[in-house]
């Protein structure tokens, strides 16, 4: 019932305008006008150098608009004066904390131009250690939901709990967060022994974490009245601005590439389902998030029983020069949809890499869904959007 | 606001985690104190084997970061048998690799067709100066005692190495 | 407590002790209990140790911590209105001062023995609402303004409710003396079984609850530390200052938890003293001269046990909206404190 209603007596409404124009007098005379905030780029909210411009009125935004850039550092310039193995190490730098997931569509690019296909046994373990740097990646989604909203314990649980993953990936590959694993035609190692039951035992203690976090956060009554309701995203909207991962499933479209795509990995070896949610909040996107770690601990769980023997790469060449073609690959990383354009012209490496990033993507959302929020709200869309700015920027 | 047990259980969850950490100890380790071994495989520094290198400038090459710097000059070396010819040999000047830039991403180590480098664990190598971080061909080689045996493979792969 | 020397203090010299008693009361909680409670309870609940180097397991790190602050630079800004932007901390400070003057920590230690003890305690604990105000404002920086309104709104929001659930206390203690109200608590009876005393907390368990969360609204501690929420305003209204002023903030909050527990225990917990029962007292003057000695311990305790769980919801909380907490204050705390004295009132006469 607006004050505006037929209900209301005459009197009233006559009130309530003449307030209002009392208001606008003042507004006119005090001349207030909203402020403008900058929201970064050096800010403790945003997950990296991201600059937000918010006209505020009062502690409502009116307008709002995300400047990106300041981190960025000309990847797909990079890749043009670089071989393939190079550029395998360059591109596991751009979703820094999942980073496995970053090589594999551009590998797979390339050896879909070569027209070579890795042993299953290699494919099997790059399934499994990209479900790993999800299960990392996104397990520090959750424990940093927790730091934007002032609940400071979930987040140390996560760094707790998220070691065990990257321990197993530094054993496997060398390298804990940039792992430069995958190679034109299969893998560069193989697995040590011991690895596939450390990796079994981890996956409990990672359920037992996505238990404790649902406890702490996600059934604490503060959390959800902060993030239910908050940043709507309807369907027609989310699919207009290009949305993908858990931001597009959250709002109702029941779309995961790693069901829907032929893909050579050996997701369809393992019995897992899609996670989607018809309300399009901001706690929709983190709990969606929170499932889909628990589906990645059983992908992973499933995998490790089932994996064929053999040899972990295929008859490549020495010197690898891909043959004349372009090539797109695009996979569901755990930002949303990741994909390569490889323009290759018969050299050592790539003439032209086309990076498409999820977090770019995702973030064009921003002034639509930051209209008429409050403050701190700001910082709670930004965060169950999630994005990174390697992503973004690259 | 309506029901609160997800507060207390909330709560719980951290009561159980102090319970835990005073009893069973914490998860972390004091540092400098005490020291995790990082696993077989951690790419912690490379070591140079120096009667392998012939300079062939593979890994140079193809480092991304191009941060490995080779000179060599040719030498004659006597013949490995009698009245033999004398053979040319690569002499190595100076092998340097600058950690300041280097990413370690591994490729030199993979490319070296002669095993000349390989991987250590050890990572306690930074200096006040950035100029230190540049490792002469002495202090790589010195790196080869740290170099572990490489790990036993998991079941199921496949015994020949590439 | 000047009894126990047996000699004859001039009155000069009691107020020079009394004031430094002060300093000790406040800075000794403040400075190494609370601090030391709260970084390494903290710590274990997040399956960390917490600070280790400093002393043996970390119990100098305040020391340490002071020394930092210390030694670094005074900024202040071009723009800052100088000299409120330095009187602000010291305002915040002054409050906890003068609050901790009117907590009775024994039979005759004490500092000032108000007959409205209560009232006074509750009127001096606003001051530090204008400190921050003056922080915020003062500091010429958005953030820091955003902060310091917000910090505006939420403390005399939360203000009513404090007030409201000593009121029950009041009633039901039928004084404002705060030494009274103790002796009252550990004298009592329930039921006619005197062993545990009668601590209002378990007649007045609703407004205990409301008061332990009108204190945690009032130190502006998750749930309700919009003011300083870290991710967003970076330190809301403290975010200009540096060096010793930041360090006079810092010591503050801490000394303030320490000192508004302090008051909860007295109100609610029954002080300094323990059931006379026990000992066969019967009104204040029975209570031996060696309860001066005990009593502070026995109320630091009662203190640590309060701040334990004021922490504990801290870190695991998060934290509300500006306007969740208003609406959390005026629709849902003031009615059930005002509920809460009615019962109290029916029951005075009742009974």
């Amino acid at each position: 019932m607006t004050m505006l209603d037929d209900k209301l007596g005459d009197r009233q409404r006559l009130s309530y305008i003449a307030a209002q124009a009392a208001d606008a007098r003042l507004n006119v005379e005090l001349e207030t006008e909203g402020m403008t905030l900058n929201i970064g780029p050096q800010h403790p909210a945003t997950h990296g150098t991201l600059r937000i411009i918010a006209r505020l009125d009062g502690e409502q935004v009116v307008w709002a608009e995300p400047s990106a850039g300041y981190m960025h550092r000309g990847y797909e310039k990079l890749t043009e004066v670089r071989t393939y193995p190079q550029v395998t190490t360059l591109i596991n730098r751009i979703d820094w904390l999942g980073s496995f997931a970053n090589e594999v569509p551009f590998i797979l690019a390339a050896e879909k131009l070569m027209g070579v296909e890795a042993p299953p046994r290699a494919q099997w373990i790059r399934t499994i250690l990209f479900e790993l740097s999800r299960i990392a990646n996104v397990s520090l989604f959750l424990g940093d939901l927790g730091v934007q909203m002032g609940a400071v314990t979930p987040v140390f649980l996560a760094f707790r709990d998220r070691e065990y993953v990257l321990n197993l990936i530094e054993s496997a590959t060398g390298g804990r967060f940039h792992p430069n694993f995958d190679r034109i035609g299969g893998l560069k190692d193989d697995l040590p022994a011991g690895w596939v039951q450390e990796t079994k035992q981890v996956m409990k203690k990672l359920r037992n974490f996505c238990d404790e976090i649902e406890t702490l956060l996600f059934g604490n009554e503060i959390f959800q009245s902060r993030m239910r309701g908050i940043g709507v995203i309807p369907r027609e909207v989310a699919l207009q601005y290009g949305l993908s991962g858990a931001n597009l499933r959250a709002s109702g479209v029941d779309w995961d590439l790693r069901r829907d795509q032929e893909s050579p990995l050996a997701w369809k070896h393992a019995d897992w389902k899609v996670f989607t949610h018809p309300d399009g909040d901001s706690f929709a996107r983190s709990w969606i998030r929170l499932q889909e770690t628990r589906e990645a601990t059983k992908i992973v769980d499933q995998l490790l029983d089932g994996m064929p023997a053999g040899p972990v790469m295929a008859k490549v060449p020495k010197i690898i020069k891909v043959p004349e073609g372009e090539a797109w690959v695009s996979t569901e990383n755990p930002l949303g949809e990741m994909g390569y354009y490889v323009v290759s012209r018969g050299d050592l490496g790539p003439f032209r890499v086309k990076i498409r990033s999820a977090s770019f993507n995702n973030i064009s959302i921003v002034p639509w869904v930051l209209r008429g929020v409050y403050v701190p709200d700001i910082i709670t869309i930004l965060a169950s959007l999630y994005f990174i700015l390697g992503d973004i920027d690259r | 606001m309506a029901k609160v047990p997800g507060l207390f259980k909330g709560l719980g969850v951290t009561f159980s985690t102090m319970v835990r950490t005073l009893t069973k100890g914490s998860n972390t380790v004091q540092y400098p104190h005490v020291k995790e071994a990082p696993p077989i495989r951690a790419r912690g520094v490379i070591a140079l084997h120096q009667d392998n290198c012939t300079s062939c400038m593979l890994c140079s090459r193809s480092c991304p970061d191009w941060c490995i710097y080779i000179e060599a000059h040719k030498e004659l070396a006597p013949p490995r048998r009698e009245g033999g010819k004398p053979r040319q040999v690569n002499k190595l000047d100076r092998f340097d690799i600058d950690y300041a830039l280097c990413m370690y991403c591994g490729i030199c180590v993979e490319v070296c067709p002669f095993d000349a480098l390989f991987w250590s664990p050890e990572y306690e190598y930074s200096e006040p100066r950035i100029t230190d971080l540049l490792h002469d061909k002495t202090k790589l080689s010195e790196w080869m005692e740290t170099v572990p045996e490489a790990p036993e493979l998991e079941a199921g792969a496949d015994k020949k190495k590439k | 407590m000047l009894s126990l020397l047996a000699v004859e203090i001039p009155y000069w010299g009691q107020s020079l002790l009394r004031v430094l008693g002060g300093l000790v009361a406040v800075l000794l909680p403040a400075g190494t209990i609370v601090y030391l409670f709260l970084f390494k309870m903290m710590s274990f609940m997040q399956s960390r140790l917490g600070p280790m180097e400093a002393g043996p397991y970390g119990s100098l790190q305040l020391v340490a911590e002071v020394g930092k602050w210390l030694q670094k630079e005074d900024i202040i800004p071009d723009n800052a209105d100088k000299k409120i932007f330095k009187i602000a901390p010291i305002v915040v400070l002054v409050s906890t001062f003068l609050l901790v003057a009117v907590v009775p920590f024994g039979p005759d230690a004490w500092f000032t023995n108000f007959e409205t003890g209560v009232f006074y305690a509750l009127a001096v604990s606003s001051i530090s609402v204008l400190g921050i105000l003056m922080a915020g404002w003062a500091s010429a920086n958005k953030y820091s303004l955003l902060g310091g309104l917000r910090a505006a709104g939420q403390l005399i929001a939360y203000e009513l409710p404090m007030v409201l659930a000593v009121v029950g206390v009041v009633i039901q203690a039928g004084t404002m003396n705060l030494q009274q109200i103790v002796v009252a608590q550990n004298s009592g009876a329930i039921f006619g079984f005197d062993f545990l005393g009668n601590p209002y907390i378990l007649t007045q368990f609703v407004g205990f609850v409301v008061f332990m969360i009108a204190v945690q609204a009032e130190l502006t501690q998750t749930p309700f530390d919009m003011p300083i929420a870290e991710s967003e305003l970076v330190s809301g209204y403290m975010t200009e200052y540096s060096g010793f002023r930041f360090l006079i903030f810092f010591i503050s909050e801490f000394a303030t938890a320490g000192v508004f527990t302090m008051i909860a225990a007295t109100l609610f917990l029954g002080g300094w003293g323990v059931p006379f029962a026990w000992f066969g007292w019967s009104g204040i003057d029975d209570v031996s001269n060696w309860m001066n000695l005990v009593g502070p311990v026995i109320l630091i305790t009662k203190m640590l046990l309060l701040t334990f769980i004021v922490m504990w919801v801290r870190f695991s909380y998060p934290r509300f909206r500006e306007d969740q907490l208003q609406r959390f204050a005026w629709k849902v705390l003031i009615p059930v404190s005002l509920v809460n004295i009615m019962v109290t009132a029916v029951f005075k006469v009742v009974m």
